[in-house]
């Protein structure tokens, strides 16, 4: 059976614009949370988020080293997010110089749970003010969500599958799953699979405000407000950027030398059949997705050392913890979890494979990253180790990756060490 | 006219993010400037805009060099 490993990674997030300024801002603790920059939110519930910062701050993103001036005035930002982590992960991979061959065994799975909003709500405020005549001709391709894997496919000259994941906050996990499947199905012996998304505009804050997700109690301590597990959470933290990896064929990898993080070994899908936007209350979608994940796997529950939660400091926190128990044990087996979404915020369709890069890079340094503002556990919290306030060095032999979106579209991913 | 040629230029270079120095007046859009249809679109709509003239389909057609444009602005402007 072909066997897909990581050989590159690509990260755009508010703690940075690389793989290790990102990680190191992460487990040093630091959050990417602030008041909003990017519009005027004075008139909304919501005002803070976790922002993906300019190039002139410490750890500022410079869209303009890797992403063509013109293509950046014609796209939405998730997709300039997307192209450059892209960029980032075949550079890490030493793919940057493919043959034709090798270009056509290669492929993109990079999605986006919601795509070009800013987009839609400028352009619909430029038809509306200046009619149809004045609406950019770049609108369309400028905002669909598949336009990541496009852009990338055209800038490398990648011809293996062009596959794109809508599927909300768990699109970055289905992303890497199913491009891992690709590889396994010998579709292609290399794939960029990820998520993006850039949503911190007026229409995006004001919905998720107005269906109760975002957090609106803590305008005024922005860093304090995304506290999965904790009592007082309220709701999560809109966070942008975007996350890719490359996966590629085990003895490809090999044989050509390349830097091995860790093997994508069990993946699992399930739906909830049960609402919109709330998970099901006893999780149960959520613990079939986990159990098809370990099953595939061929891991016991003691095998995991952590498991990143999909933990988005919403009432959801607890039930998901309910489920890994059920799957994992009480005392989930010796595993730590935890939430980086304490320290990003929540990148929606972009969080899966961010996420993934979290758990692959805790394998990497053997350190788990923490849950901030973890100071009052709720109930049912009792006995298991959710990393609060600082990282924590342990062995990591592999890890168990949540995501969960609306709709009711559970993802798992098991990864481990090589 | 040096007016509309600079305004022509700078919308140019902004929109197709190329190099001041390539934006001759004899250069084309497409095979000079790496325009496609879809940039030539845009850069009418943007004259369109600076200037504030009219310029339908079957003129824009037409213009494929920067000198096309200035030529069909100064003749066209208000």
């Amino acid at each position: 059976m072909r066997r897909v490993v990581v050989t590159g990674l690509g990260l755009v997030t508010p703690l940075g614009a690389d793989v290790e300024t990102v990680w190191a801002n992460l487990i040093a603790g630091k959050s990417g949370a602030g008041p909003i920059t990017r519009f005027d939110a004075s008139n909304q519930k919501c005002q803070i988020a976790c922002e993906v910062k300019p190039a002139d701050h410490e750890y500022g993103f410079d869209p303009n080293k890797r992403v063509d001036h013109k293509i950046q005035r014609q796209v939405d930002p998730f997709i300039v997010y997307g192209i450059d982590a892209a960029g980032q992960a075949l550079e890490d991979a030493g793919l940057t110089e493919m043959d034709d061959d090798l270009k056509m065994r290669t492929g993109c799975s990079i999605g986006s749970g919601i795509g070009g909003l800013p987009g839609i709500e400028s352009e619909s405020i430029v038809l509306h003010e200046k009619g149809p005549g004045r609406v950019s001709p770049h609108f369309v391709h400028g905002r669909l969500i598949n336009l990541i894997s496009g852009q990338v496919s055209i800038k490398y000259g990648l011809m293996g599958p062009n596959h794109a994941v809508v599927t909300a906050c768990s699109t970055g996990a289905h992303s890497i799953g199913d491009a891992a499947r690709m590889i396994k199905d010998g579709d292609a012996d290399i794939m960029l699979a990820g998520g993006a998304e850039s949503t911190i505009n007026p229409l995006g804050v004001a919905g998720f405000a107005q269906a109760r997700a975002l957090n609106c109690s803590f305008n005024d301590r922005p860093t304090e407000a995304s506290r999965p597990y904790d009592k007082d959470r309220d709701g999560f933290v809109m966070g942008e950027g975007a996350g890719v990896v490359v996966l590629e064929e085990y003895e490809h990898a090999k044989a050509r030398g390349a830097k091995i993080y860790a093997e994508v070994v069990g993946y699992g899908l399930s739906g909830d059949a049960y609402h919109v936007t709330a998970p099901h209350p006893e999780g149960k979608g959520a613990e079939l997705a986990m159990r098809m994940a370990l099953r595939k796997a061929g891991l016991a529950p003691g095998d995991i050392d952590y498991v990143n939660a999909h933990g988005t400091s919403t009432m959801a926190d607890t039930i998901e913890l309910a489920a890994v128990k059920r799957v994992l044990g009480d005392d989930l087996s010796g595993a730590s979890m935890s939430s980086t979404k304490s320290a990003i915020g929540h990148l929606l369709g972009g969080a899966g494979a961010v996420e993934a890069i979290f758990c692959i890079l805790a394998i990497r340094d053997q350190i788990v990253p923490p849950t901030l503002n973890l100071h009052t556990p709720d109930e049912g919290t009792e006995g298991v180790d959710l990393v609060p306030l600082v990282a924590k060095k342990r062995e990591v032999r592999a890890v168990l990756n949540n995501s969960f979106g609306f709709g009711g579209t559970n993802a798992s991913l098991v990864m481990k060490k090589v | 006219m040096s007016d509309t040629a600079d305004r022509v230029k700078k919308i140019v270079v902004e929109h197709l993010g190329v190099e001041a120095d390539k934006v001759t007046e004899d250069a084309s859009f497409i095979d000079d400037l790496g325009a496609d249809s879809l940039d030539i679109v845009e850069l009418v709509m943007a004259f369109e805009e600076e200037f504030g003239v009219e310029i339908p389909d079957d003129a824009a057609e037409k213009i494929s060099t920067v000198s096309d444009a200035i030529k069909y602005i100064n003749e066209n402007k208000g």
